[in-house]
């Protein structure tokens, strides 16, 4: 099998594993919902397919005992029970194991097969079992079959000629067919043609053979679910002529296969409705298209240089006059922001391909720790950058984490508190102008500042006598080394995982908050931005050199009042509409030397809660920020969080406004403290 | 680059450049290009060993002063100054760094028996940041330790 191929069945079980696991976790709450058991069906059925299909013979054989299990569910004879969706669970780990041909020397792999053919058989023991799996494949217990045909029954089948464009493997389909008995398999060469008409990469060849009497034209189906054939089976005459007559036997079934629809003779009450035709697997291509990261990554870095060379041409035109290029550029500038934004969309992903190992990540807590809990996702469509996302995962499993292990009460406190037996934990996202927010709220014990922060004493961090508001008490448990944790269990409490959190997040340019209520529960807020590739910016002006400012954070502008131009002893305030604004000088900040002039203006940003001001010389006005990261030379330059260029080739700083505005309070503290209020 | 490592091979490729009044030998492997001065942006807090960037071919690039890292007196610098792209390793990751020279003077190949240890006695450089050195045609030449030098220079800020 080509790499290409084997890649794409890769893609493919991925995503396939990822539904199956959701399928498994929501069955735990839903166990009677046909349409979950239908779904985790059909997600097997398709691993299975298309693992023999690529060659994977141990996965299909594997994949086939699990398979049997949930086809018993789904025909009412086996139950949903715990210890099902235990092994299932159990059993979907090892499928990644079994494609990259890992080995199992412990047999593990044979004790979860045994394990849940053991489920379905109580009363008999596993080796009985395979016999009873086949029976139940489709069809109902054994009674409900007709009576036993004598002699063999006949199958032709045909691939569509473009079948081996698609992946069909006419050896494989065989070798399945041998498997249920297939004799006298004889190839069709009559469609062959001339050779000058021959097209090698079409297929022209049929297969006829004789099958056991007792297969079933569903059990065909399923061989062949996956390639576009045309087959037909002629069954076999039965013993005896049918009672009263029915034409059961007398008809061939002639079926094409992608559509398969209710052709499968046995008992209606064995075959739920509702299983919808199947997707194969080559129909994907046709709506959406798979397309490697890094060719993202790429075209945005293209689009990136794109935009810079558009301000380039633009601020040539306008120097040169021309109005040809001046129109040029225009419409260059269009479609540069055309192709900006259509890159920008391509590259955002729905969070739910982040949630779906979340949920296994709580179920296992949860169980390990014995703290029911109920997990909820909110707004699983918000959609991010997907290098957000990527970088976003670690973060939040450390939060979730925190909130089983530390935030969520054992059962018998929740008892004392007159709480609800099963905890709750949210996790929720929501798009918030050019931020995205997503929050963990837990309904756990809460946080208690004051151990907080008598752990931060004794940890040196804070001296016994600083003052600080509550929620920057709880965000010292984002400092290096803070645990509260009285033990380090093999979840968390070793002090690490806060600080590589909240630096995940600022390397991202978000921030994070925590909001908590002492026997209520802890929820973290983080705020990201929506892509880390292009920002809307305000190009500003300070002793000379060029500063642009996220557009996001920016909230007005306005000239600062001639009374307060030179700097004061005091703090300083702006008075705007009648709500007083604190602000910080750039200039002294960044150690310019020289005297403003006249006329300075005043952004008025927002940095978490409060409105800052930062006293500039100039503004210049808005660009497209293309974000270039800062070396690692600079990455103590919190200030910075990352660099542009300029449509004249010079190099613009952008701002973090979160950090300036720390930066600013700690450096005017010791002449006013009222600043930092 | 550690001295055992250049003395591997029997010659070594480097390109001279002048600081001060002194002569520098950056190995050429680790040189990508060398560029006419370009407009600098400052990083405000950077500290005076890495100052500023540059914009080199759409890439935001760190630009060092060796002069201060190397306590090398400033004697000023005319229209022979240059920028020197350098591709090295920091923090097991390639990097891209700028450094600036006030001139640069030739490629040329050093016989590497020639080079020897910097003395511990020579207090006027950090002895970590200096792999050995050997007698040019107009006095000693310095060979850096770049890799250290900016490994450094990442862990102070």
């Amino acid at each position: 099998m080509s790499d290409e191929m084997s890649a794409i069945f890769r893609e493919e079980l991925r995503d396939l594993l990822e539904s199956l696991e959701k399928g498994l976790l929501d069955l735990k709450s839903r166990p009677t919902d046909m349409g979950l058991v239908n779904q985790v069906f059909r997600d097997l059925h398709t691993v299975k397919g298309s693992g023999a299909m690529f060659g994977f013979t141990d996965l299909a054989a594997f994949i086939h005992e699990f398979e049997t299990v949930f086809d018993r569910i789904r025909a009412g004879v086996l139950p949903v029970g715990p210890e099902i969706l235990r092994l299932a669970l159990a059993a979907k780990d090892e499928i990644p194991g079994l494609v990259d041909n890992e080995p199992d020397p412990d047999g593990r792999r044979d004790g979860i097969l045994a394990a849940l053919v053991g489920l379905m058989n109580p009363g008999q023991p596993p080796a009985a079992s395979a016999e009873a799996g086949a029976q139940a494949n489709g069809q109902g217990p054994a009674p409900d079959l007709p009576a036993a045909p004598s002699g063999p029954s006949h199958l032709r089948f045909r691939l569509s000629s473009g079948a081996f464009a698609m992946g069909a493997r006419p050896e494989i389909l065989l070798d399945e067919l041998r498997g249920l008995g297939a004799t006298e398999i004889t190839a069709d060469l009559t469609e062959l043609p001339s050779l000058d008409r021959l097209d090698v990469e079409d297929c022209w060849l049929g297969w006829s053979m004789s099958l056991p009497a007792e297969i079933s034209a569903q059990q065909l189906e399923e061989v062949f679910m996956f390639v576009d054939a045309d087959w037909s089976l002629v069954p076999a005459e039965p013993a005896a002529p049918a009672p009263s007559g029915d034409a059961v036997a007398e008809t061939a079934v002639t079926l094409h296969a992608p559509p398969a629809a209710d052709t499968a003779p046995p008992p209606a009450a064995a075959a739920p409705p509702g299983a919808p035709a199947r997707e194969k697997p080559a129909d994907a291509a046709g709506a959406t298209v798979r397309v490697p990261a890094e060719r993202l990554d790429a075209l945005m870095d293209a689009v990136g240089e794109l935009v810079i060379l558009e301000a380039r041409l633009t601020e040539l035109a306008r120097e040169n006059r021309d109005p040809a290029l001046i129109t040029t550029a225009e419409q260059i500038t269009r479609l540069a922001a055309g192709l900006r934004d259509a890159t920008m969309t391509m590259r955002m992903v729905p969070i739910r391909s982040l949630v779906a190992r979340f949920r296994r990540l709580v179920l296992d807590l949860s169980d390990k720790l014995g703290k029911p809990v109920e997990f909820s996702v909110i707004g699983e469509d918000t959609k991010l950058d997907k290098t957000v996302i990527e970088k976003l995962a670690d973060p939040l499993v450390h939060i979730l984490r925190n909130a089983i292990d530390h935030g969520m009460e054992t059962q018998e406190q929740r008892a004392e508190t007159a709480k609800a037996h099963v905890g709750l934990i949210e996790l929720s996202a929501e798009h918030a102008g050019a931020e995205v927010l997503i929050r963990v709220r837990d309904d756990g014990r809460g946080m208690d500042p004051a151990r907080i922060r008598a752990k931060a004493v004794a940890q040196g961090l804070i001296s016994a006598d600083t003052i600080l508001t509550e929620s920057q008490i709880f965000a010292l448990v984002f400092e290096p080394g803070f645990s509260t944790a009285e033990k380090v269990t093999e979840l968390s409490g070793r002090g690490v995982g806060m600080d590589v959190v909240r630096r995940t997040i600022e390397s991202l340019r978000g921030s994070l908050e925590i909001e908590s209520k002492m026997g209520h529960g802890t929820t973290v807020t983080l705020r990201l931005p929506l892509t880390l590739a292009i920002i809307e910016g305000l190009l500003i002006e300070v002793a000379g050199e060029r500063y642009t400012l996220p557009m996001a954070s920016v909230q007005e502008i306005v000239e600062l009042p001639a009374d307060k131009a030179q700097p004061k002893k005091s703090g300083d305030f702006l008075d705007i509409r009648g709500r007083f604004v604190p602000f910080l000088r750039m200039r002294a900040m960044f150690d310019c030397a020289g005297q403003p002039g006249p006329e300075q203006n005043v952004v008025i940003v927002m940095s978490g809660e409060n409105r800052v001001g930062l006293v500039v010389d100039r503004i210049v006005g808005t660009n497209q920020t293309v974000i270039k990261q800062m070396s690692k030379l600079h990455a103590g330059v919190r200030a910075v969080s990352g660099a542009t260029i300029l449509g004249d080739g010079s190099v613009a700083l952008i701002l973090d406004v979160a950090h300036l505005v720390g930066m600013g309070r700690s450096q005017q503290e010791p002449q006013g403290r009222e600043v930092a209020a | 680059m550690r001295l055992q490592d250049i003395k591997r091979d029997r010659t070594v490729t480097v390109v001279t450049m002048a600081l001060g009044a002194q002569t520098l030998a950056i190995p050429a492997p680790l040189l990508r290009e060398i560029l006419d001065p370009l407009p600098v942006t400052r990083v405000p807090g950077a500290g005076p060993h890495v100052p500023g960037v540059v914009n080199v071919r759409g890439s935001v690039v760190p630009l060092a002063d060796l002069k201060h890292v190397l306590s090398i007196t400033n004697e000023g610098h005319d229209e022979r100054r240059r920028i020197l792209v350098l591709e090295i390793t920091l923090g097991g990751e390639a990097a891209v760094v700028a450094i600036s020279a006030d001139a640069v003077h030739e490629v040329t190949t050093v016989e590497t028996h020639l080079i020897e240890p910097v003395p511990t006695t020579a207090q006027a450089w950090p002895p970590d940041y200096l792999t050995g050195l050997y007698r040019g045609a107009s006095g000693f030449v310095l060979l850096p330790n770049l890799e250290m030098i900016f490994a450094n220079l990442a862990n102070q800020l």
